[in-house]
């Protein structure tokens, strides 16, 4: 790894280390979700109910980490600050990963 | 940005799933091509920062989150192609380890993230750009690519939702998926991204590539590419 990559790397980490603030902040101004991407219960909450299509789907794929926080719907802010930088430490980890390898087996030399 | 699962009816999904293996197996193609190894520890960076940047939620008091997508440098930094690829890699992450993004939508979200917005992204910079490799005017070519990039990847997913009422209706005539038209859909997601989420987009991206332009100028590849040898 060149220096320059080094340096890259660390302020990667540094950026990874500051992720709580994408939670904090949006809790500090009261701020929602994205738009387009409520849980069921919110939609009833939204329009009185839950569409048919949309409920039958929504629950399809059950991830590991939902929303980066381990510690589920009711977990307190440490707890969900900490899950977020260890997501995100996972998350650039593997992304890395998985990058290097596919391009690795694509690169060649002397292009 | 990330379509959940249930908000695309699957004539919506598949479509969009076909239209991005599309662009992958284009992309894999011009990779093995032009791909050099000393590119590819950048491409494993230019994935971690996209998933990185993606969880910095930018509130709107009282309102929503958004949040940039750092599809643009990396489309100037390793070419839209490069861009395709690292982007596509870190949607998969999110929506298979995190929920964020569904599985059925990942073809769509794919789509709007990693095909849109990196090839957007990059033509405007190409255009702004014009022939100079320096000075104020590349800036601006980087802040605008960042800014429309991430607008119109934005209107490219609030139109996919905005169609599902015309596409889907229940025995009752309500919307089986998406229930919002594309009246309420287009403005809430385009003015959203318009202001701030743009903006910051637009700064990361022209920050970034002076950062780039200053330290290691022979990596970025939308300056480079003019040259006859590429």
């Amino acid at each position: 790894m060149t220096r320059f990559q080094k340096k890259l790397w660390i302020g990667l980490l540094i950026m990874t280390l500051l992720t709580p603030l994408g939670i904090l902040l949006p809790q500090k101004f009261k701020a929602e979700g994205a738009w387009g991407e409520w849980g069921t219960d919110k939609l009833e909450k939204l329009l009185g109910h839950v569409p048919e299509g949309l409920k039958r789907w929504a629950g399809l794929w059950k991830s590991p980490i939902p929303d980066y926080n381990f510690g589920g719907e009711g977990a307190s802010m440490t707890l969900q600050v900490f899950s977020y930088i260890v997501s995100g430490l996972l998350g650039i980890g593997i992304c890395a990963f998985v990058a290097y390898m596919i391009s690795r087996f694509m690169a060649r030399h002397g292009k | 940005m990330h379509i959940p699962d249930g908000y695309l009816s699957p004539q919506t999904y598949l479509p969009l799933y076909g239209v991005s293996i599309g662009f992958w197996t284009i992309a894999q193609r011009k990779l093995k091509k032009q791909l050099s190894l000393k590119h590819v520890p950048y491409l494993a960076m230019a994935a971690a920062f996209s998933f990185v940047i993606m969880m910095f939620n930018i509130p709107i008091p009282g309102g929503t989150t958004g949040h940039a997508v750092g599809a643009a440098i990396i489309a100037i930094l390793l070419g839209p192609w490069t861009a395709v690829l690292a982007v596509s890699v870190v949607l998969m992450i999110q929506a298979l380890l995190f929920g964020d993004g569904g599985i059925t939508a990942l073809g769509a979200n794919c789509f709007n993230m990693a095909v849109v917005m990196p090839f957007v992204s990059y033509g405007i910079f190409k255009l702004v750009k014009g022939k100079t490799a320096r000075g104020s005017r590349i800036v601006v070519a980087a802040f605008l690519a960042g800014y429309l990039g991430l607008v119109v990847a934005a209107l490219f997913t609030a139109f996919e939702f905005g169609i599902q009422p015309l596409i889907a209706a229940g025995a009752n005539g309500r919307p089986l998926y998406a229930p919002y038209p594309l009246s309420v859909a287009l403005p809430a997601m385009v003015l959203e991204h318009l202001f701030p989420f743009g903006v910051v987009e637009g700064l990361v991206t022209m920050l970034l590539l002076k950062y780039f332009l200053k330290h290691e100028p022979d990596l970025v590849y939308a300056v480079l590419d003019s040259s006859p040898n590429r």
